[in-house]
C-alpha cells in the first residue's frame, strides 16, 4: 500500500511544474477580472495575517492579548492612582512652600524622604509615560513582524535537492557517512550539522529551526514566545530583548513608586494596613507578580546576547564544554561588546517572504505541506491536495486505532534524527530553563517557571504546544508526523521504505515522546 | 518585475530545458554567501571564469549588506532611539544594497546570460537560499547549442 502510494505521490509532486505552467493561461484570464491576490493569502505556514499582510502573528494570540492587558492595566492603575496621590502632591507642595519661604507641617514630613525630595515632579510621570510607550512599541514590533521565516522551497528546488541526496546516497560502502538528510559544514573550526526540513524541503541554514507551532523554518530561531504571540528569530530578537528590558525598567519603576507611596502612608498607620487600604495595592500586586520573572528573563537574555547564543542552543547545550572538551561557539565574536552590538545594532535583514507581493501567474509556488495549510492554498493546487487529503484521512484512521498502544511502543521517528534532548527539562517555556542554567539568579526564579507552567496547565492544548517550544528542531510540525507511519515512503521520496529511516536509535527517547504526543494530538483533531 | 518580463519574452521563443541551483555556502557562518563551484550543467553554456566572477561579485555585495561596522551601528542606534520609526521614512542599508544587487543581476542577465540562453534569478526571490539559473532551449533561434 505504501509503495503504491509512493510513486503517484512522487509523480504528483514533480508534475506540479507542468500543471502550473499550463494553467496560468486559463487563470490569467480569471486574474484579469479578479483582484490580484497577495502572497500572504497563500502562505503555507500556520500564521495569521492582518492589515492586508502588514501584520504577521502566530495562530494562537490569546496570551498576547493577556500580555497587553496586564501591561496596560498595571500602568493605567499606576498613572491613575499615583498621579493624584501623596508622593507627587507632597513634593509639589514642598516646592511651592520653598518658593514662598514658608514651610508647612505637612511638607516637613516629606523632607524625610530623600529620593522624593530630590526628584523633579513632572519628570516622574513623563519618564513613566515614555517607558510605557517604548514597551508597547517594542511589543508590537516583536509581535507583528516577520521573525525571519524562510520561504519553502519551490518544487524545482525540492526536486533538485532530492536528486542530490539520491546521488549522495548512491554508493553504499563501509566507513562513516552522515545520514542522507544531514549535511555537515565546518564553521570557524566547529562541525555543524545542517538538517533537512521535511516540511519546507530545504536544508536548514545554521541556527535555523522549524517551529512546530507556526510550521515555518525560522532563521536564528530563539524560541516561540506565547506572550508575544510570535516566534522570536533573527529579525525580531532585538525588539523582543528591548521589550523585556524596557518592561523590567517599567516594572521596577512602578514597583519603586508604589512602595514609596505605601511607606509614606505607613508613617501614619502600619505598613500592612497602609498596604491594605491604599489603592496602590493594585499596581503593587500586578508589578510584583511579574517583576522577578521579567528581571530574570532580561538577565538570561542579556547573557545569551553577550555570548551570542540562542535560547534553543543554550537549552540543548550545543556549545557547552560538557558535550566535548573542544566545543565552543563558532558564531561568537569573542568579545562581549561586539556580540551585544551585533545582536542589537547590527543590520536588520529584510523579510524573505514578501507577504504583500502579488502572486505572479508564472511564479513557482512552494511545495505545500499536506497539513492544515490547505486553507491557504489557491484553487490551482486542489488536485494536488486531493491525494494528500486521502493520505491524511487514512493516516488519521490508523492513528486513532493505534493511539493507545503507541504511547507504550518503541520509538518510531522521522528520518534524519539529531542529538538527544535534555529530556524533561524541555517541559515548560524556555524561561523555565533559567533555573538549571543560571544558579546565580534570585531564588524566586522558579516563580517564573511556575507562572509559565500554570498557564500551560490551564490549557492542555497549550501544554502540548508549549512542550514543543524548546525542541522545535527535533519535533517537526505535527503535520508530517502522521505521514511517518503509513506514508513514510512519501516523506523519504525513495522508491522503498528504509527501515533505518523509520526506526531511529534508542537515544531518540525525547524525540519519541514529542512525536508520540504530536501523533496522539493529531488523532484527536 | 524586469526578470519576469525577460522570462516571458524568452518563453515566447524558448522552452525551459532545466534549472540549475547554486546553493549557499555556510563555511563562513550564517552570512549570505553562495558556492562558487561551477555547476557541470553550465559547462557548455558559459565561461567558467565569467560565472565565478558573477557569483563572487554577488557574494561581495551581500557581505557589504551584512557588514557590521560603524555605519551599521550608527543606523542601529539611531533606529533604536527613534523606536524604529525612522524606517518609515528611510530604507535600511540592507535594502539599499538589495536594490543594487537587483540592478546588478538585471545587467548581468542582459549583457551576458540572456544571449547565452540563461537567466539568473535574484536570490531574494528564492528566500536567499539559492541562485537559480534557468537554462532555455532555443527553438526558433539556434544559439548556444
Amino acid at each position: 500500500m505504501h509503495l503504491g502510494l509512493d510513486e503517484p505521490m512522487r509523480e504528483c509532486q514533480y508534475n506540479q511544474i507542468c500543471t502550473r505552467n499550463s494553467s496560468p493561461m486559463e487563470t490569467s484570464g480569471h486574474k484579469k477580472k479578479r483582484t490580484p491576490r497577495r502572497k500572504w493569502q497563500i502562505f503555507p505556514g500556520r500564521n495569521r495575517f492582518y492589515c492586508n499582510g502588514r501584520v504577521m502573528m502566530a495562530r494562537q494570540t490569546g496570551v498576547f492579548y493577556l500580555t497587553l492587558v496586564l501591561i496596560m492595566v498595571t500602568s493605567g492603575l499606576f498613572f491613575a492612582f499615583e498621579w493624584n496621590n501623596p508622593p507627587f502632591q507632597m513634593v509639589t507642595e514642598l516646592r511651592f512652600r520653598q518658593a514662598d519661604g514658608i514651610y508647612s507641617t505637612q511638607s516637613t514630613v516629606n523632607l524625610c524622604c530623600p529620593f522624593l525630595a530630590s526628584n523633579l515632579t513632572p519628570a516622574i510621570p513623563v519618564i513613566g509615560g515614555v517607558l510605557f510607550v517604548f514597551v508597547l512599541g517594542m511589543l508590537f514590533r516583536a509581535s507583528f513582524s516577520d521573525p525571519g521565516v524562510l520561504p519553502r522551497a519551490t518544487p524545482d528546488e525540492a526536486a533538485d535537492l532530492e536528486r542530490q541526496i539520491d546521488a549522495a546516497n548512491g554508493p553504499s560502502g563501509p566507513g562513516y557517512r552522515p545520514p542522507p538528510r544531514i549535511r555537515e559544514v565546518v564553521i570557524n573550526g566547529q562541525t555543524v550539522k545542517l538538517k533537512y526540513c521535511f516540511t519546507c524541503k530545504i536544508f536548514r541554514p545554521p541556527r535555523a529551526s522549524h517551529c512546530s507551532l507556526c510550521d515555518n523554518c525560522v532563521e536564528r530561531f530563539d524560541h516561540h514566545c506565547p506572550w508575544v504571540g510570535n516566534c522570536v528569530g533573527k529579525r525580531n530578537y532585538r525588539f523582543f530583548y528591548l521589550f523585556i528590558l524596557s518592561l523590567s525598567f517599567l516594572t521596577v519603576f512602578i514597583f519603586a513608586f508604589v512602595i514609596t507611596h505605601v511607606i509614606l502612608r505607613s508613617n501614619r498607620t502600619g505598613f500592612l494596613s497602609a498596604l491594605k487600604d491604599s489603592p496602590a495595592r493594585y499596581p503593587f500586586t500586578g508589578a510584583e507578580c511579574v517583576l522577578w520573572s521579567i528581571l530574570g528573563l532580561s538577565g538570561f537574555h542579556t547573557y545569551l546576547i553577550s555570548s551570542n547564543q540562542t535560547t534553543n542552543e543554550d537549552i540543548k547545550g550545543s556549545w557547552s564544554t560538557k558535550r566535548a572538551k573542544d566545543n565552543y561557539n563558532p558564531y561568537s565574536y569573542g568579545n562581549i561588546l561586539t556580540n551585544c552590538c551585533a545582536a542589537l545594532c547590527g543590520p536588520l535583514p529584510p523579510s524573505l517572504i514578501d507577504r504583500r507581493g502579488f502572486i505572479q501567474p508564472d511564479t513557482p509556488q512552494p511545495v505545500l505541506h499536506s497539513n492544515g495549510s490547505s486553507m491557504y492554498t489557491s484553487t490551482q493546487l486542489h488536485t494536488h491536495m486531493c491525494d494528500q487529503e486521502h493520505c491524511i484521512q487514512s493516516t488519521k484512521l490508523v492513528l486513532q486505532a493505534a493511539a493507545t498502544p503507541l504511547l507504550h511502543s518503541d520509538p518510531v521517528m522521522m528520518g534524519g534524527g539529531g542529538p538527544p534532548l535534555p529530556g524533561k527539562s524541555s517541559l515548560g517555556d524556555p524561561c523555565a530553563s533559567l533555573a538549571p542554567s543560571q544558579p546565580s539568579l534570585p531564588s524566586s526564579m522558579p516563580g517564573l517557571g511556575c507562572a509559565g507552567d500554570m498557564l500551560i496547565l490551564r490549557d492542555p492544548d497549550t501544554h502540548c504546544h508549549h512542550h514543543h517550544f524548546v525542541s522545535p528542531e527535533e519535533t517537526p510540525s505535527p503535520g508530517p508526523m502522521p505521514l511517518t507511519l503509513p506514508c513514510a515512503a512519501h516523506m523519504t521520496h525513495g522508491g522503498h521504505i528504509n527501515p533505518a529511516q523509520l526506526y531511529g536509535p534508542a537515544s531518540q527517547d525525547s524525540l519519541h515522546e514529542d512525536s508520540v504526543r504530536g501523533l496522539v494530538k493529531l488523532s484527536s483533531v | 518585475m524586469a526578470e519576469t518580463h525577460n522570462l516571458q519574452d524568452l518563453q515566447h521563443q524558448a522552452a525551459v530545458a532545466s534549472k540549475v541551483y547554486v546553493q549557499r555556502d555556510y563555511n563562513s557562518g550564517t552570512i549570505c554567501r553562495f558556492q562558487t563551484k561551477f555547476p557541470s550543467e553550465l559547462e557548455s553554456r558559459v565561461d567558467r571564469q565569467q560565472f565565478e566572477e558573477t557569483i563572487q561579485t554577488l557574494n561581495n555585495l551581500y557581505a557589504e549588506a551584512e557588514k557590521i561596522g560603524g555605519k551599521s551601528y550608527l543606523e542601529g542606534c539611531l533606529a533604536c532611539m527613534t523606536a524604529y520609526t525612522i524606517f518609515l521614512c528611510m530604507e535600511t542599508h540592507y535594502e539599499k544594497v538589495l536594490k543594487k544587487i537587483a540592478r546588478f543581476i538585471k545587467e548581468q542577465n542582459e549583457k551576458i546570460y540572456a544571449p547565452l540562453g540563461l537567466l539568473l534569478t535574484d536570490p531574494i526571490e528564492r528566500g536567499l537560499r539559492v541562485v537559480e539559473i534557468t537554462i532555455f532551449e532555443d527553438r526558433s533561434i539556434g544559439s548556444g547549442r
